[in-house]
């Protein structure tokens, strides 16, 4: 038995999910093996090397693998596959790993399960289906398991004390030569990571406007918070896409959600249910985000949020 | 452009529609509920008929696989614009075992056989929530993919895709012939008119079985059981915004 993480990373970083992937491949027993592709990742692998439950590392370094293009990272795993044999591959259900990941199971006539929050045993996975409503047990049959893993169900490994024995050099395989990553426009954000931040304060489409959120910025600076938003107050284009919380969103699992003017939606308790202590403030008593909320304040938003973030300072 | 596009259309719950698992934990409670076409897959629909009126396209061919049902889900997307339809018809076991893989090979075998330019899908169903399909069969096809999409331009024989990625946009181009899955900002997918409505009612609809392709449908993925998820307890309201400080530096959250 051994697992193959294909690891996520700008080339300076290893981005955070491939820990929570490193986790759920050592809970499957056997060898942990990380691919490393980009085009000049040696501090990545220098990263990966102190990380625990890593026992080798594999290293491809070819300008092809600029911006991670599935045509290219497919034919170089494929090779990694054909040569070491690996029961599982898996990787972060990130937009990377959701990706890739089934691209390369096609190849291999492999059916992937995307997204898992738990493993029962070697081929026997669980993951969320209808936006978390359900949760589905599966046995994979195929030879070789390929799957993603949802990062806030599988702790992150640690970045120190780690025991990888070896970084090896792998030959990469011809360019596709079929697609080009031409740039990558990454919201600005001096504020924490969203699906890594410990407190998140998430508007919804009582803010009435774009503008309005800048009270929701306010109050998460005075808590080192990030900021989300529901699917309705993403398609009212109040904020961009990448802000979502919920299940066709970013699913987050912080230590306090703040859910203001969210009415609670199926979708969006998805993405922000398995939160420590969730608060919601809502003008409607009877919003269904009550139902979920440890504790919920019915107030107008323009008046409470302010008066929160004003107490805070003391 | 002359060239064609295979939409894939799936039938699904309608995302209105609370979910309850059946008290065996097979499966959930499916019968005498709500099904609607999977709203990426409109997003996928609008923007193939978008390309269409552009005349950037010259023929919009609509797929689903499933039993009879699926039909309906291919007339709405006629309404919207489509010009016919192709029913890949799967009953039974079968249906219940069909999973992404399978509609990859199927929707392959078709691109193939109608010498398509584009495939454009949802980038997942709300039901099984894979976002599989697309990857897979732009993978069987040995195609470039250009998945989550938000924005799609022509130049040449390349797409510019806008994509959709944690913690923002970028942007790729590929050649074509090309797999697409479309993400919520791509467009707004409009509602079909009744006069379209009518008119979709002549357009044709094809019906071909799996093994008509070449395709093994058989699926090594079994599904255990399938149950309700923990229910998170309503906890308390306060009163007011110093109560709910209170309270959270009680439980040590701030």
């Amino acid at each position: 038995q051994s697992t193959l993480v294909v690891a996520e990373h700008n080339n300076d970083t290893l981005t955070p999910i491939t820990l929570n992937a490193i986790t759920a491949a050592s809970k499957l027993g056997g060898e942990v093996t990380c691919l490393v592709a980009g085009t000049n990742c040696a501090q990545v692998v220098e990263q990966l090397s102190k990380v625990q439950g890593v026992q080798k590392i594999l290293v491809a370094q070819h300008d092809s693998y600029k911006g991670s293009l599935p045509e290219e990272l497919t034919p170089l795993i494929l090779q990694t596959q054909k040569q070491f044999n690996f029961t599982h591959i898996c990787a972060g259900a990130s937009a990377f790993g959701k990706n890739l990941l089934p691209r390369v199971a096609a190849k291999l006539d492999v059916a992937p399960i995307s997204d898992i929050i738990e493993i029962k045993s070697p081929d026997t996975f669980v993951r969320a289906i209808y936006a978390g409503n359900a949760l589905c047990t599966m046995k994979c049959n195929e030879s070789i398991k390929i799957f993603t893993v949802r990062g806030t169900s599988f702790e992150a490994a640690s970045t120190e004390g780690g025991s990888a024995t070896s970084a090896d050099a792998v030959t990469c395989p011809p360019p596709a030569g079929v697609s080009e990553w031409l740039e990558q426009c990454l919201t600005k954000n001096d504020r924490p990571d969203l699906t890594s931040a410990k407190v998140v304060v998430s508007g919804g489409r009582g803010l009435k406007s774009g503008d309005n959120f800048q009270l929701l910025y306010d109050l998460a600076d005075k808590m080192n918070a990030a900021v989300g938003a529901s699917r309705a107050a993403v398609d009212a284009g109040y904020v961009p896409n990448d802000m979502q919380v919920g299940q066709t969103g970013k699913i987050v699992a912080p230590e306090l959600y703040i859910a203001v003017g969210i009415s609670g939606a199926i979708q969006h308790l998805a993405g922000m249910k398995d939160s420590k202590t969730i608060v919601a403030i809502n003008k409607d008593p009877e919003a269904p985000i009550f139902q979920v909320a440890d504790l919920g304040l019915v107030a107008d938003l323009f008046k409470a949020v302010p008066e929160m973030t004003k107490a805070l300072d003391k | 452009m002359s060239g064609r596009v295979l939409v894939g259309v799936k039938r699904v719950i309608d995302y209105a529609v609370k979910i309850r698992v059946k008290p065996d934990n097979s499966c959930v409670v499916t019968d005498g509920v709500k099904h609607s076409m999977n709203p990426f897959c409109e997003i996928a629909v609008e923007e193939a008929v978008k390309m269409k009126e552009k005349k950037l396209i010259k023929e919009v061919v609509v797929v689903s696989c499933g039993p009879q049902q699926a039909m309906e889900t291919i007339r709405t997307a006629l309404a919207m614009g489509a010009d016919r339809g192709i029913h890949v018809e799967v009953t039974g076991k079968d249906y219940e075992n069909l999973g992404p893989l399978q509609v990859s090979k199927i929707m392959a075998a078709l691109a193939k056989k109608e010498d398509a330019l584009l495939v454009i899908l949802g980038k997942q169903a709300i039901d099984d929530d894979c976002n599989q399909t697309g990857q897979m069969t732009a993978a069987l096809l040995d195609w470039p993919q250009g998945t989550f999409a938000s924005e799609l331009s022509m130049e040449g024989d390349k797409i510019k895709v806008v994509r959709e990625i944690d913690g923002g946009l970028e942007t790729v181009k590929i050649n074509t012939p090309a797999v697409i899955t479309a993400d919520l900002r791509l467009n707004t997918p409009r509602y079909a008119t009744l006069p379209n409505i009518m008119k979709a009612k002549k357009k044709k609809i094809a019906n071909v079985k799996p093994a008509d392709l070449g395709v093994d449908i058989t699926s090594r993925l079994e599904v255990l059981r399938v149950d309700e998820p923990a229910q998170r307890q309503a906890g308390v309201k306060v009163e007011t915004v110093d109560d709910l400080i209170a309270r959270l530096k009680e439980a040590g959250r701030i």
